[in-house]
């Protein structure tokens, strides 16, 4: 399959990736700003994916994560930067220090997933989506409150050094970690919570462990999708990472088919293009107008429609059971 | 004291008002087959909480292995060597059968999650021989044709059968069964019967059954307990508790004369 040999994956990646950066210079801006878009949300569908998913804990709060990591890093780039680097850096420099911005996001945000996790995870279904929701409430009016940090205006002037190559590059390192965690002896542990916490916990299994470790890896990785959306909008603001935003991201792993990782990668990667094909096609001729003007209402529509039709996800094709070691 | 593998002195546990396990004492030996009976509502599966840590007593002390058992998570007991099946089978539904049993191996292996990512020599080594034993496991009963099925679209019989497997993954010196001939047919049960000595004999490990059926537990079982409103009434060999006043009473209602 698909990840038989998850590093050798990850090696072709990494190197298309750099190959896509280099002719970074050539595409249409247009399609690079779409390009970069579906790479942060393939690190924020598969990271939720872990959560949700495979683990089956219904997190609410992914937009929080990336929000915290998103201010991390502009906050390492924009005010610890100037004093780290000389104004005559060199581009590496800049580099591997935005490189340390990124990691510094994907950190504070999984220290943030702990912070959140570890009390909450006693909870279950509704009652964590519930309490995971008012996290990212509370993220979104701290973040307003923070005065140095833009208050309710946000961060403008943050530098432009998201490129494909880091969007893909880590997205290729989310899918890499959570699929070779997931599939492995140790990694069974996060499905047999999902499936049955009280049979896992009689084979031996710790399950808050479990749902911690997924917790912290999710917020991890959105965290650094944060770091990259930050120098990529160039701004953000706390609004940008309301409910609306984890819902967009809940959507993404539900149509891909929860636990389903390239399911949902697919389903990043369509629902990142919908509302621009969907523009598209209402600016071809005057009487698709209607298309432009009830898109979101389009878009709902779909969703419903999908959650009648096949509510296993749209690309879960698999019986019921994974069988791949 | 004696040195029983498991051990329950006077465990009492109260929900509300309700005594639902009151005084009980029971112990168990090294490849020990006890069985623990009583009509529904008895106390059965409380036990089996208790044992497993599902609950804590209200009163009273139980030891494994000559340690307390006090405070400790089910997942800490699984490791310690209890392992038990579900009376409503609990399988991993989404999982294949043969993923059902490798989720139970782990808490034996120190490979965590380091290993998972780095995906070195050792990693696969221990996946190996993960998978190795897991195969062995399920060829002994008889469940090696079904590895890439999904765990749920096995028989019933199999699935109890798969239920047991997964257990014994977790390399117990105690196993806990409950009800593991419900709704199997005569010919099923039979085949339990021998399935549950066999078990016993190849693993060397103690079993404590509780079970509905009388003929079944009266054939294995060396010892056996009777619970009767969260009370044990009597304990004693099958033909002992067969004659025994209180239990035929329990089971039947009080004795008239006809």
């Amino acid at each position: 399959m698909f990840f038989a040999r998850p590093r050798t994956f990850l090696i072709l990646a990494l190197v298309a990736s750099a190959v896509l950066e280099i002719f970074q210079a050539r595409i249409d801006p247009y399609f690079v700003d779409i390009l970069t878009r579906i790479g942060i949300n393939i690190i924020l569908a598969v990271s939720l994916n872990l959560i949700n998913g495979h683990t089956g804990q219904f997190s609410l709060g992914h937009a929080g994560f990336m929000a915290v990591g998103a201010y991390t890093a502009a906050a390492m780039t924009m005010f610890a930067g100037p004093h780290v680097m000389p104004a005559n850096a060199t581009q590496v420099l800049v580099m591997m220090w935005f490189l340390a911005a990124l990691l510094a996001a994907g950190a504070v945000a999984a220290a943030a997933g702990l912070l959140v996790g570890a009390p909450s995870l006693r909870l279950k279904g509704d009652y964590l989506a519930i309490v995971t929701l008012g996290f990212g409430q509370i993220i979104s009016v701290i973040f307003r409150n923070i005065e140095p940090l833009g208050g309710a205006l946000g961060l403008n002037g943050i530098p432009s050094y998201t490129n494909l190559f880091w969007v893909f590059g880590a997205a290729a390192l989310t899918v890499y970690v959570i699929t070779a965690m997931v599939n492995s002896t140790y990694g069974r542990g996060f499905i047999a919570t999902h499936d049955d916490e009280v049979a896992a916990e009689a084979m031996g299994i710790n399950t808050t462990r479990c749902k911690i470790v997924a917790f912290v890896i999710g917020a991890f990785f959105a965290g650094i999708a944060g770091g990259l959306y930050g120098h990529f909008t160039l701004t953000i603001s706390p609004r940008g990472f309301d409910f609306n935003k984890s819902i967009e991201i809940v959507v993404m792993v539900i149509v891909g088919g929860m636990g389903n990782t390239v399911g949902v990668i697919i389903a990043a990667v369509l629902l990142t293009l919908l509302p621009e094909g969907l523009r598209m096609l209402s600016g071809m001729s005057p009487s698709l107008h209607w298309i432009g003007e009830s898109r979101l209402i389009l878009y709902a529509l779909l969703l419903i429609g999908l959650m009648l039709l096949r509510p296993q996800g749209l690309f879960n094709f698999r019986k019921s059971a994974r069988t791949k070691p | 004291m004696s040195t029983k593998l498991l051990q329950l002195e006077k465990v009492t546990i109260r929900f509300g008002g309700l005594t639902a396990v009151s005084e009980l004492d029971l112990q168990i030996g090294a490849t020990e087959l006890v069985g623990l009976i009583g009509p529904n509502g008895a106390g059965k599966t409380t036990v089996f909480n208790l044992i497993t840590g599902v609950y804590q007593p209200t009163d009273g002390k139980i030891s494994f292995a000559g340690n307390p058992t006090a405070r400790q998570k089910p997942f800490q007991l699984a490791k310690h060597g209890i392992a038990r099946t579900f009376q409503n089978i609990r399988l991993f539904a989404s999982m294949s059968v043969f993923d059902n049993v490798r989720a139970a191996t782990q808490l034996h292996r120190a490979r965590g999650i380091r290993n998972a990512l780095w995906r070195g020599k050792s990693f696969r080594h221990g996946e190996e021989k993960t998978a190795a034993h897991v195969m062995e496991l399920l060829e002994i009963f008889h469940l090696g044709k079904f590895r890439d099925e999904p765990a749920k679209s096995l028989s019933y019989g199999d699935q109890r059968r798969l239920e047991i497997v997964r257990a014994l993954a977790t390399h117990p010196k105690l196993l806990l069964l409950d009800e593991p001939a419900a709704g199997m047919n005569p010919t099923e049960k039979a085949e339990l019967a021998k399935l549950i000595r066999f078990i016993r004999d190849k693993f060397q490990i103690s079993i404590l059954l509780v079970e509905h059926d009388m003929p079944l537990v009266m054939e294995i079982c060396e010892r056996i307990a009777v619970l009767d409103y969260g009370q044990k009434i009597a304990e004693g060999t099958p033909v002992e508790i067969r004659k025994n006043p209180k239990v035929i009473a329990a089971y039947l209602g009080e004795e008239t004369h006809a």
